[in-house]
């Protein structure tokens, strides 16, 4: 199954957002890890803590990775260096952070591959923008 | 410590001094970071990178690696973990390549500070994904790095003291630009007319090389004001 990866300066809006994430698997278990603050508990985020938890969710079916604002998008992308050698790959989504994740975790769950399980991150403001141009 | 038995060449002793005297920099124009992060950002550069250099300081203090590499890959390490806003991954990424350029050796002579510190600033451009006249520590970083190639044949000291004054100057070209990058981007032409943050820290932490390399160091410094 495609692991997930939720980045954000906040520990709190991470959890909270998984949560969410987590009430529309009905209790199927989808890899999913969070890295959000700095190592001293300040709001932030840490290119460490994202590499670890990378490697705690990786398989060989790929990793999904959702970033909230700004150091979140640098950070990842150097987590992305930092991490060792792995099985299967790991992408950065521009999905959108809750609908993206939500997205994420429900086609995960279904033993999508990463090529879709990225691409309804990524559109995962569709619903939304057509609901609201009505 | 103190003494160089060769002006041509830097040892680690020297490159941990460069440190020491830009966590002191930085702390002491943490407000004034900070304040100009206020003016087009989110307020938070001086703190974080205060913040970030002190467990620099700290850590190398506890236990100072013997090698070029290893003291910039635990330099690195420590400010992605510790600073938490994009100059974390900028900086961090600017001393990791710069230790990984460098490679396991205990000196750098003048050409070999010139190549790290071009893979460092090749770094922080690879993933700011910045150019120049964007409103960035490259604006820095670039000519600084520029100048010193240039006044290489002249040694690490006066080659430091010509990236030095070139970062002032590319720091002070930053005040009429819009920013491009980073939060700032979202004030657009409001942008204009402000110091950029990152480009002073940057000019800095050149000013700190320049300081650390023409000995102004006292023989003991712990790295605090």
């Amino acid at each position: 199954m495609v692991g997930i990866v939720v980045v954000s300066h906040s520990p709190a809006l991470a959890t909270a957002a998984v949560e969410l994430a987590r009430e529309m698997l009905h209790g199927t278990d989808v890899p999913i890890t969070v890295a959000a603050g700095t190592a001293g508990g300040a709001t932030g985020t840490d290119a460490v803590r994202i590499a670890d938890a990378i490697s705690r969710v990786a398989s060989g079916d790929g990793v999904l990775v959702l970033m909230d604002l700004g150091s979140a998008v640098l950070s990842a992308e150097l987590a992305t260096e930092l991490v060792g050698p792995l099985d299967g790959e790991i992408r950065l989504s521009a999905g959108p952070f809750v609908e993206g994740l939500v997205a994420a975790a429900v086609t995960a769950s279904t033993g999508a591959d990463l090529d879709r399980v990225a691409e309804q991150a990524a559109s995962a403001l569709t619903p939304k923008a057509s609901h609201l141009q009505h | 410590m103190g003494s160089r038995a060769d002006p041509g060449t830097v040892e680690v002793a020297q490159l941990v001094a460069w440190l020491e005297t830009f966590g002191r920099l930085v702390h002491e124009e943490r407000d004034h970071l900070t304040a100009l992060d206020a003016a087009i950002g989110d307020a938070d550069h001086g703190l974080n990178l205060d913040r970030g250099m002190r467990a620099v300081v700290e850590r190398l203090h506890a236990d100072r690696p013997a090698t070029v590499d290893a003291l910039f890959k635990t330099v690195g390490m420590t400010l992605v973990s510790t600073v938490g806003g994009a100059s974390g991954p900028l900086y961090g990424t600017f001393f990791l390549r710069f230790g990984t350029a460098a490679g396991p050796v205990d000196e750098l002579d003048a050409a070999g500070l010139a190549t790290a510190l071009r893979a460092g600033v090749g770094g922080v451009v690879a993933r700011g994904k910045a150019e120049p006249g964007d409103k960035t520590m490259v604006d820095a970083l670039e000519p600084a790095v520029t100048a010193y190639e240039r006044a290489v044949g002249s040694g690490p000291e006066h080659a430091a003291a010509a990236a030095s004054e070139a970062a002032e100057a590319g720091r002070d070209a930053t005040i009429p630009m819009v920013a491009r990058k980073g939060r700032a981007s979202y004030l657009a032409e409001r942008s204009a007319g402000h110091l950029d943050p990152g480009a002073t820290s940057s000019a800095l932490l050149l000013r700190a090389l320049a300081d650390a390399l023409a000995g102004t160091l006292p023989e003991t410094t712990d790295g605090r004001a």
